[in-house]
């Protein structure tokens, strides 16, 4: 059945609500873009110019490589987001593995556990999680890689429960034939995890890689707590930072954010399909 | 034979002892820890509780009388209701009218979605610039519009208005991608046959769309409610320690409040045992109100 293509009113006030609900997405971030390319009085006087000719400068640029610790914010952050994507996704998977298909005894409770740690806040583990680490020795030392360390555990963590009941939605799809077939071929357990299961569930696994790696990079409540000298701030520790202490070089500000946005949209543009789904995967089925 | 290879079970534990070890150090246990915590004294972050407060639900009682308790617990519920409408109403609205176009679908899905794989934090500072008194963005869009002055969007009475109006925007494009998935999977046929029986668009979207997207919209409901309740980053970064004159604390802001700047940290547990049971009580409270039907 085609329907007939013809203009009409409703049509046209579908699509300029749209259009107006994306122009609110997308131009503050154009705005705040081609701000960053002027200088703060400029700013305040003439924001919606093109910074072109005069108007054009680098100095905020200059500053923010000079001044703020940026590239190591980034590799902090990387770093750690990288690792809270690889500990989930492997720890989450075996778990996921030996749920959705061995049946014995306390495997409900061990399943409403899964489910009951989706429920706790942050708020409500962070300080114990903060004074046994203080009591480990990994909070608040000099170490890079045990601050790191500090950060990544608790992140681990609060993302396992969430991959979990993705990953068992999805194994549970799975035909047990092929397993089968490879225990006839004598492989044990561990073999059929790794090279049946495994390659079969990747697309469940690329969803919550992604979904653990946002989650991690953009997560500023934890980082607070444990990244607490300049050279250990990650990308949102360093932002908040910033605000309180620049709060009025807006030019600086301005080109902060371009940094840290940018490549973000970037990356959102070509792995936007699997994004998009590693985000919203667990509300919906299918 | 299917359980044949699954009938010996010790592989088991070496699957799950990790994933659960791990949860049980920093998610269980905290969690138990806390609430113990909530009842003790901590001199410190980081240091472990050395006794109980006298009496030992000092922190409760006063929670009761601390004014900028309410205030957070006012503020949230505000912010839940602004998630509800706002942010799922609005997703409702824009999934309906690109569910119902033809072409540029999946740029609408990009474009609305964006917002939510940036920080919050980055977001706040941005804000921030848009909302300037002298002048950031808005303000300058409403002097070339003719307004001569210039609002104070930071002051009392409007704070409450700048604080969420960016965190309803990020997440619309959420609930707008989770509608859509919905929309998608109710079937051509169904509004094949309404069209041959003369249904107009509208009559489409009321008695075929929104029926069937009911528990969608349950599911959505349930996360905006409990999402309120996890809401920190942004408000942080645009209005750190509730200013103005603590009038824009959430429970999730206030609870660090109280555990980072002013190191009374049992009492910022406490305030993390009632977030909570707020999230309990209100999920179960509006799972009651949009209750999941089977069709």
């Amino acid at each position: 059945m085609t329907k007939k293509r013809t203009f009409s009113i409703g049509r046209f006030l579908v699509y300029l609500v749209l259009i107006i609900w994306s122009i609110t997405t997308v131009y503050p971030i154009i705005w705040v873009f081609q701000n960053s390319f002027k200088a703060k009085d400029k700013i305040l006087a003439d924001s919606f110019s093109l910074p072109l000719g005069e108007l054009f400068t680098l100095a905020n640029y200059r500053k923010a490589f000079g001044n703020l610790n940026i590239l190591s914010a980034y590799k902090n952050s990387i770093f750690i987001s990288t690792m809270v994507a690889l500990f989930v996704m492997l720890l989450a998977g075996m778990a996921a593995y030996a749920l959705s298909r061995y049946k014995f005894k306390g495997s409900q409770l061990l399943n409403s556990l899964v489910i009951a740690g989706m429920m706790f806040p942050v708020f409500a583990t962070i300080v114990p999680v903060c004074s046994m680490e203080v009591s480990w020795g990994i909070a608040n030392s000099n170490k890079w890689f045990l601050s790191m360390l500090s950060v990544i555990l608790p992140q681990v963590a609060g993302n396992l429960s969430f991959a979990m009941v993705v990953l068992i939605g999805y194994i549970k799809g799975l035909p047990i034939e092929l397993e089968e077939a490879a225990y006839m071929e004598g492989c044990n357990a561990f073999q059929i995890y790794f090279k049946v299961v495994l390659p079969l569930a990747k697309p469940s696994f690329a969803t919550v890689a992604i979904f653990s790696f946002l989650w991690s990079y953009n997560d500023l409540f934890t980082q607070t707590f444990f990244l607490r000298t300049p050279d250990m701030y990650g990308i949102t520790t360093l932002l908040n930072q910033l605000t309180a202490k620049e709060g009025t070089n807006y030019g600086l500000m301005a080109s902060a954010v371009t940094l840290v946005v940018v490549p973000v949209i970037i990356v959102y543009c070509f792995l936007q399909k699997y994004i998009v789904k590693g985000m919203t995967a667990g509300a919906v089925k299918g | 034979m299917g359980a044949n290879i699954y009938r010996n079970k010790k592989p088991v534990f070496v699957f799950l002892i990790p994933a659960f070890l791990f949860m049980a150090t920093f998610l269980y246990y905290p969690f138990i820890k806390n609430i113990l915590n909530s009842f003790m004294s901590i001199k410190q972050l980081g240091s472990s509780a050395t006794s109980f407060n006298t009496p030992w639900y000092g922190n409760y009682v006063d929670m009761i009388h601390d004014q900028n308790v309410w205030t957070s617990l006012k503020n949230t519920l505000i912010m839940m209701v602004v998630t509800l409408i706002g942010q799922v109403g609005i997703a409702i609205i824009l999934a309906l009218m690109v569910d119902n176009i033809g072409r540029g679908k999946q740029f609408f899905k990009t474009v609305f979605f964006f917002p939510i794989v940036i920080s919050a934090t980055a977001l706040g500072l941005l804000f921030n610039l848009l909302f300037l008194y002298d002048k950031g963005m808005i303000n300058q869009l409403l002097e070339s519009l003719g307004k001569t002055q210039l609002t104070d969007w930071k002051a009392e009475g409007i704070a409450l208005f700048t604080m969420m109006l960016p965190v309803m925007w990020q997440y619309v494009g959420f609930y707008f991608v989770i509608l859509i998935t919905g929309l998608n999977n109710i079937s051509d046929e169904l509004y094949e046959a309404a069209r041959i029986d003369g249904a107009s668009t509208w009559q489409c979207v009321r008695y075929i769309s929104l029926p069937l997207l009911h528990n969608v919209i349950c599911t959505c409901s349930v996360l905006a409610v409990t999402g309120a309740l996890k809401v920190f980053d942004l408000p942080w970064t645009m209005f750190p320690k509730g200013m103005p004159l603590k009038s824009t604390f959430l429970t999730g802001t206030y609870m660090y409040y109280h555990t980072m700047e002013t190191k009374n940290v049992d009492y910022g547990c406490a305030l993390a045992v009632l977030i909570v049971v707020l999230g309990i009580v209100l999920s179960k409270v509006v799972n009651a109100i949009f209750r999941e039907k089977d069709y």
